[in-house]
């Protein structure tokens, strides 16, 4: 029963900021427009920080960022119309990562919708496929039901991104409003419990192999099941590989980790890969550019394959057994079986030995380019000087799989990339969001020039939100990935990839307050990520390389992971 | 390739048919045919989709419509163990007087109402399975058929053996 005396008078708009400020929300990543000054009016009178950007798909990504980071929904908003379709690319890079992340565009007035009124956009329609939800409130009083439930919904389960489209004059009337602590969603199931008769067949599956490895993907960094993957993995004494998102899952320093596998994953992982005969794949959608061929890959191997998605069981690939549920309480329940057995596997098992054999060859043997300024070089350089707790983004490109093979990820969740939509521009907003949520941690966005192009400018909400983040540029003077493809699958046909030095780096960074510094050299180098830790303004560290250099090994488009090209 | 009869229940709220076939659409899969109505609770709307594809897409399109946050519940009817008809009306050609009698008689065997008897045209109703649509319609292309609509199947699944 509703308790007439319990309900409040009040504007939508305080309302939202009411229900927002109840779930916890800090802080807000946005830009007001015509159609969102309601909201906006009651934000400057909330305790809700505003992070002004200057583009609202940076406004999605910082949110992105800061969801991945604290896996608690980062809210941005935007106004209706253009605002609202600049968040599309940030809602579909969520979408693709299962990022929690709440969107609230403003809309036109209810009676204006349909009318093709100015600023007017169906936002709804076109981010339905990109959204895991989506609500437009046409009353002020749902809007409390629709935040609460927007959050449940955006958090839980597989993460993803909620849309909250209000129109002008919903944000605008005075309602009577009862705020729910709790909400129910009828159609939404998002935790299975893990089938324990699946899970027993599983472990039985997983002991009699002769030959198994394990697969962890973004889902073990998403639940956090990092300790009960490492306590299985260490009981097993089994190796371990990572898809590019599961970079991270486990401590990439390990004795038994074998780093990423897939089109540009480490030679040792992508060839062990190919040798086991079971994986037991945690969290992960068997992405093409992770597993190559799907035939290919389930050729001779058992797969077995824990997900929170049940919709992800046998997508792309065949599995013996199936485990659906969080991996987390997937994985301590299969560890405890374990236990319960007193499995003990000991360490000179030949599939072990195998395993160590290949990993120690190829990490002395794999060619690295030979210049002072080579990408294996810079990035180690920055591993090196970089605490292991501090955050790592990247941009997409060449310099994100270099990131992959030669930057190692040692602290839990630590590494974050824009790995399923492939996001040029992601990695340095997601950075400033990141830093929001973990101030306490240097935040480093690891790019490529071409990337931070597309969001650069915002160097100007880092500085004056006082977020110092570090951009590592690595400079080819290129769209590198592509001109790499030119080369490699076009006879050396360049098209469209030079950047011909436009901007100077150095420059933009100051003109915006920032602080920009050039690395030519090692000792260059060692200096300029010395004063950047130190900084308390953003910097951006420009680091010219050479724009020849591939990203090596490399399993072509279509082919399986054992036909890689290595460097020659 | 099989036919498979997906029994949808869904919120009854606006935009949901909408989300249901844009789902069709973005996985690459096919709607054979589509009824919506209303069930016996009116908070819920059900949807019967129809739709031809290998065994693994469609338990893929089952799962990724069970995820949809609007679906209640998602069944693949038994084809052999369910109810299933689909609503057509064809408007036939009467091109002499005793087309009239013979698609009369053509309507009776097979159950099917006659609606609409014009000197030009006659508008038979008929509910019945597509097969027995199918050959309907094979039997009126002889007199020419001017219109044909038809609503796309709805399903029940029978109950389970009483003993």
């Amino acid at each position: 029963m509703i308790d007439n005396n319990k309900m409040e008078n009040m504007i939508g708009a305080t309302a939202l900021m009411k229900s927002l400020e109840k779930e916890g929300v800090k802080e807000v990543f946005g830009l007001p427009g015509g159609a969102n000054l309601p909201m906006y009016d009651e934000l400057g009178k909330s305790n809700i920080r505003h992070i002004l950007v200057r583009h609202e798909q940076s406004a999605a990504h910082m949110a992105d960022g800061f969801g991945r980071v604290s896996r608690k929904p980062g809210v941005c908003f935007a106004t209706s119309g253009p605002g609202a379709t600049n968040l599309l690319t940030g809602i579909a890079t969520a979408q693709a990562d299962s990022a929690p992340m709440v969107a609230v565009t403003g809309q036109v007035p209810v009676a204006m919708i349909g009318k093709d009124a100015f600023q007017e956009s169906d936002i709804i329609g076109m981010a339905n496929p990109a959204l895991k939800y989506s609500y437009q409130p046409r009353t002020p009083e749902e809007i409390p039901t629709m935040v609460k439930q927007g959050f449940y919904i955006a958090e839980t389960g597989r993460p993803g991104p909620v849309l909250l489209d209000i129109p002008k004059d919903v944000q605008q009337n005075e309602g009577k409003f009862t705020f729910p602590d709790e909400v129910r969603v009828p159609g939404y199931h998002p935790w299975a419990d893990p089938d324990i008769t699946n899970t027993a067949r599983a472990v039985e599956l997983l002991l009699s192999a002769q030959k198994p490895i394990i697969l962890a993907g973004g889902g073990v960094i998403i639940s956090s099941a990092f300790a009960e993957l490492q306590s299985i993995a260490e009981l097993l004494m089994i190796p371990v590989v990572t898809t590019f998102k599961g970079k991270g899952a486990f401590p990439e320093n390990h004795p038994l980790s074998l780093g990423p596998i897939g089109m540009h994953g480490h030679a040792e992982a992508n060839k062990l890969m190919t040798e086991a005969d079971c994986v037991l794949a945690i969290g992960t959608r068997f992405s093409d550019r992770s597993v190559g061929t799907f035939a290919e890959f389930e050729k001779n191997l058992k797969i077995i394959h824990m997900d929170v998605d049940p919709a992800e069981i046998g997508k792309n690939q065949t599995t013996s057994v199936a485990v659906v549920g969080d991996v987390r309480a997937s994985l301590r329940i299969f560890g405890k079986m374990l236990m319960d057995k007193a499995v003990r596997t000991s360490d000179d098992n030949p599939w072990l030995k195998h395993v160590k054999e290949v990993k120690q060859y190829w990490r002395e043997n794999l060619k690295i380019h030979p210049g002072e300024m080579g990408a294996a070089k810079i990035l180690r350089k920055l591993r090196e000087l970089l605490p292991n707790e501090s955050i790592v983004t990247t941009e997409v490109g060449q310099h994100q799989m270099w990131a992959s093979l030669f930057f190692d990820a040692i602290h839990p969740g630590t590494f974050f990339s824009s790995t399923g939509l492939g996001t040029m521009g992601w990695g340095f907003p997601a950075a400033i969001g990141a830093k929001t949520a973990r101030p306490d941690v240097p935040v480093v966005d690891i790019a490529g020039d071409g990337s931070f192009n597309m969001t650069e400018n915002s160097l100007a909400t880092a500085v004056l939100e006082d977020l110092p983040v570090i951009v590592f540029l690595i400079n080819n003077y290129s769209l590198g990935m592509v001109a790499q493809w030119q080369r490699t699958f076009y006879d050396r046909r360049m098209v469209g990839v030079d950047l011909k030095k436009c901007p100077d780096y150095v420059k933009l960074a100051e003109s915006y307050g920032a602080q920009g510094l050039r690395a030519q050299s090692m000792d260059e180098l060692d200096s300029a990520i010395k004063t950047a830790l130190k900084s308390d303004v953003a910097t951006v560290i420009d680091i010219p390389i050479d724009p020849e250099e591939d990203v090596l090994p490399f399993v072509a488009p279509g082919t399986g992971l054992k036909d890689m090209i290595l460097p020659s | 390739m099989v036919w498979a009869i997906l029994s949808i229940k869904v919120e009854n709220k606006p935009g949901i048919l909408f989300k249901v076939t844009h789902l069709f659409r973005s996985r690459n899969f096919n709607i054979d045919s589509i009824s919506v109505g209303v069930t016996e609770d009116k908070k819920y709307s059900r949807m019967t989709i129809t739709t031809i594809g290998g065994e693994k897409q469609i338990t893929q399109i089952v799962k990724q419509l069970d995820k949809m946050i609007d679906t209640i519940e998602v069944h693949r009817l038994d084809v052999n163990n369910s109810v299933y008809r689909e609503l057509v009306m064809f408007k036939i050609k009467v091109n002499k007087p005793e087309d009239s009698m013979e698609i009369n008689k053509l309507a009776s065997a097979y159950s099917a109402k006659i609606h609409d008897a014009k000197k030009e045209s006659i508008i038979v109703e008929m509910t019945a399975t597509p097969h027995q649509i199918s050959a309907f319609e094979e039997l009126a292309k002889k007199f020419g058929l001017k219109e044909m609509a038809r609503t796309g199947i709805t399903a029940l699944e029978r109950e389970e053996h009483e003993h």
